[in-house]
């Protein structure tokens, strides 16, 4: 063939885009490539593609779409995970004329490829789910208000993860830091295909988030059980509805920012170039102004996460349920107020600089707020150390250090000498470690009897949980000092013998938060194999206070049967107390929407075209373009979108919940 | 405990009250109408006498339109929606205006600090 027809067929896509030369990404691909035939085989063989696809790929039900949401959360974790082990090692190595063992093509992948997918598709995904889970069970919904899109969105989230991990293998991942600035992401200085990786990665999932930030908001406003007014509804769903108000403003500005660095890139345009006219600085600027709601996007939800636990396991109502409310909405106005903190040194001058330093400052003042909430709560409680309250301790402890060290590096001359070193660095993972991700697992640990209808292994738990906390106070805080020493992030090898050590420290306590994620995969499967002793008849088994513990664990899928009333911010504590008797007779058919293939196979088409574009295959991106619209515009004519549970089937769910509640007194 | 919500969500609402009658669309098209000729003749004619002061009014005039648009064509006001449409509004003319204003402000410090001196003729 000769080389324009290989050119217009594939693009730039040649055989030398893949990294054979590359030990450790052939490496890494071979066992994945076999873990994956493996899993391929054995799904084929145990003939449950089909199963898999008509309940789980294709199903509108918003527990289901959660869960899917919390393993891709997870499986990510273990590729950003795996990342931030190589770079550890690397870092504790690379000393003494040792060039470690990773060179700076791969290292700069490495890191880049760290921070997209621990925010976009660890965090983002883990609070997605909670949140699609909890949130219409917590307010007595059926479902979320636009079920479809939310299997779409869910898609599209997936469609930009599986872009950022064929990156691995085909070609490579842009190697410009996480929020890839120009003049280094423009075509000048990375003409390769990374950079259009990390494009096309975080707009495919960034239509799924905004989409899923409506689809939430929507429900939260017109879906709520009669009786729940704005000041009854539960912490969790209050945070959760600003968290997607966040969404919702601030990821357009993303969109836009990566659309027109897509234009430097593709049609020669100068947003961002050094000369004619463009300015890098401005996508900086633009970028944080979507980056600082980011972070508040993903705490917000874990702070409802730890209200929740708090007040069930102390066994008391949330201390200061009024305050809570408007913390959370202060922070949400806040958030937009603080974003040039992350460019102090940029040159903006004194007066910016000292607006932005104070707006940071005083925005620490609503979440001290929210810490005295919990301390209160918890005081004169009765307190149970069951693993999500041991979580939501360790995050006390834990983001308190982390918040000072915020409020430090919010003096803009402090910033001067912090900004861009290991200090900043050990600060927002002992924000996002301390606050999100032990959030995250504080909320697994709350509902996943909720979800599965058993409780997860508290012996595994525990290990995980100490594996975890210790390894990151070990992996972190030499990262504190090393910062105030003066070294920089990003950085592959180092001169000074001296700091090796407290490279060495850290990697140890990387390698026991490996252990601690080794403990948690093991306290799902030994969680699984005892799953009968560990087994939730009650559907109540924390004796917690919110609607989402009135069904059964796991809820039916129109989980109510009768819409709740309520009357009291504790809902269900509330139905508790007034001794509720659950409806045994009455059930009607229950409308109900419909599962449709239409999302996945939108995703399916969004993601051919991100690649086709990332790899100049102009026929793919158009073809795939076209088959999006005529999909989506012939999915309108699709009129089988819902059915009616028949009330005998309703009859025999709740008949089955009947018996089972009668065998556990 | 019987209530039944579900009916009052898949009817879904019809409070015509938020929905406009075809005069009050006509109203709009005719006041969009006017507000999108009279810039249009202001630029053609030159009526003004600088090109300041012109750009100035049209700008004045898209305010007027964007109002225009959201009260005929988007049944924006004070009651749609339990309010909600007007708290949404009044939230993101918030956000706009913290994003416009703060990142004219920025970039002018950071243009007038950074950028290299040819470009700062004009610039205090």
């Amino acid at each position: 063939m000769s080389p324009d027809l290989l050119k217009l067929i594939f693009g730039r896509l040649t055989i030398e885009s893949l990294p054979l030369h590359e030990p450790i990404v052939v490496g890494t691909f071979a066992v994945v490539a076999t873990g994956g035939l493996v899993m391929f085989a054995g799904l084929t063989y145990f003939r449950v593609w089909g199963y898999l696809w008509r309940e789980w790929f294709t199903s509108v039900d918003h527990k289901r779409i959660g869960i899917m949401y919390m393993i891709l959360g997870i499986v990510m974790l273990l590729r950003g995970f795996a990342d931030a082990l190589m770079m550890r090692l690397q870092q504790a190595l690379a000393f003494g004329g040792s060039e470690g063992y990773l060179n700076a093509h791969h290292y700069d992948q490495v890191f880049t490829a760290h921070g997209v997918i621990m925010i976009f598709f660890v965090a983002m995904p883990l609070v997605t789910g909670l949140m699609n889970f909890v949130v219409p069970l917590q307010i007595g919904a059926r479902d979320v208000s636009f079920p479809f899109l939310n299997n779409f969105s869910f898609w599209m989230t997936v469609g930009g993860a599986v872009l950022v991990m064929a990156s691995l293998f085909i070609g490579e991942f842009a190697r410009t830091g996480w929020l890839a600035y120009p003049p280094l992401s423009n075509i000048g200085y990375s003409p390769d295909v990374g950079v259009d990786y990390y494009i096309w990665g975080l707009q495919v999932a960034g239509v799924g988030t905004t989409l899923s930030g409506i689809n939430l908001i929507c429900t939260i406003v017109k879906l709520r059980a009669p009786g729940m007014t704005m000041m009854r509804m539960p912490v969790f769903t209050w945070t959760s509805l600003c968290t997607n108000v966040l969404i919702v403003a601030s990821f357009p500005v993303l969109t836009v920012v990566l659309a027109l660095l897509s234009l430097d890139r593709y049609v020669g345009t100068n947003f961002f170039t050094n000369d004619f006219g463009g300015s890098p600085m401005m996508y900086v600027n633009l970028i944080w102004i979507w980056g600082h709601p980011e972070v508040y996007i993903l705490v917000l939800p874990a702070f409802g996460i730890f209200s929740e636990v708090t007040s069930t396991f102390s066994g008391k109502r949330l201390f200061g349920y009024t305050s809570m409310v408007y913390a959370t909405v202060v922070i949400t106005i806040l958030s937009y107020l603080v974003w040039l903190h992350h460019f102090f040194t940029m040159g903006s001058g004194a007066s910016v600089n000292s607006f932005f330093g104070i707006t940071t400052m005083i925005i620490s003042i609503p979440t001290g707020a929210k810490m005295f909430n919990w301390l209160f709560t918890m005081y004169r409680g009765r307190i149970r150390f069951e693993l999500p309250m041991m979580w939501t301790i360790a995050f006390m402890l834990t983001f308190v250090l982390g918040g000072m060290t915020g409020v430090l590096l919010a003096v803009p001359p402090a910033d001067f000498v912090l900004h861009n070193s290991l200090f900043l660095i050990a600060h927002f993972h002992n924000v996002i470690i301390g606050g999100v991700v032990f959030g995250a697992f504080a909320g697994i640990g709350y509902w996943f009897p909720k979800a599965f209808g058993f409780k997860l292994d508290p012996f595994w738990g525990k290990l995980s949980f100490w594996f975890w906390v210790t390894g990151f106070y070990l992996a972190f805080m030499p990262l504190y000092v090393l910062g105030l020493m003066g070294v920089t992030r990003r950085l592959r090898v180092f001169d000074d013998p001296g700091l090796q050590i407290w490279f060495i420290v850290a990697g140890i306590g990387a390698f026991l938060v490996f252990l601690g994620i080794l403990s948690m995969l093991m306290q799902f499967a030994v969680s699984f194999l005892k799953r009968e002793q560990l087994k939730d008849v009650t559907g109540d088994p924390w004796d917690a206070r919110t609607l989402e513990w009135a069904t059964s664990s796991p809820p039916p899928a129109y989980n109510f049967a009768f819409t709740p009333v309520v009357h009291d911010n504790d809902a269900w504590w509330d139905m508790k107390k007034r001794g509720y008797v659950r409806p045994l007779l009455g059930f009607k058919p229950i409308h109900m929407p419909s599962n449709t293939s239409t999302g996945i196979i939108l995703a399916g088409f969004a993601t051919a075209m991100g690649f086709g574009l990332i790899w100049y295959i102009w026929w793919l991106a158009a073809a795939s373009f076209i088959a999006l619209l005529a999909v989506g515009i012939g999915h309108t004519f699709n009129y089988q979108r819902d059915f009616d549970i028949p009330a005998d089937e309703v009859i025999r769910t709740e008949d089955a919940r009947t018996k089972l509640l009668a065998g556990a007194k | 405990m019987n209530t039944d919500t579900h009916a009052a969500h898949a009817d879904h609402h019809h409070d015509d009250n938020s929905h406009g009658s075809l005069s009050t669309y006509l109203l709009g098209f005719v006041l969009s109408v006017v507000l999108t000729a009279i810039p249009f003749w202001l630029v053609m004619s030159g009526a003004l006498p600088s090109k300041q002061i012109t750009a100035l009014v049209i700008m004045a005039f898209a305010v007027v339109q964007i109002v225009v648009h959201m009260i005929y064509f988007l049944h924006m006001n004070t009651k749609s929606e339990n309010g909600w449409s007007m708290m949404a509004l009044i939230f993101t003319i918030v956000m706009v205006v913290i994003a416009l204003s703060g990142s004219l402000w920025v970039m002018s410090h950071l243009n007038s600090n950074m950028m290299p001196i040819h470009q700062m003729t004009g610039m205090k």
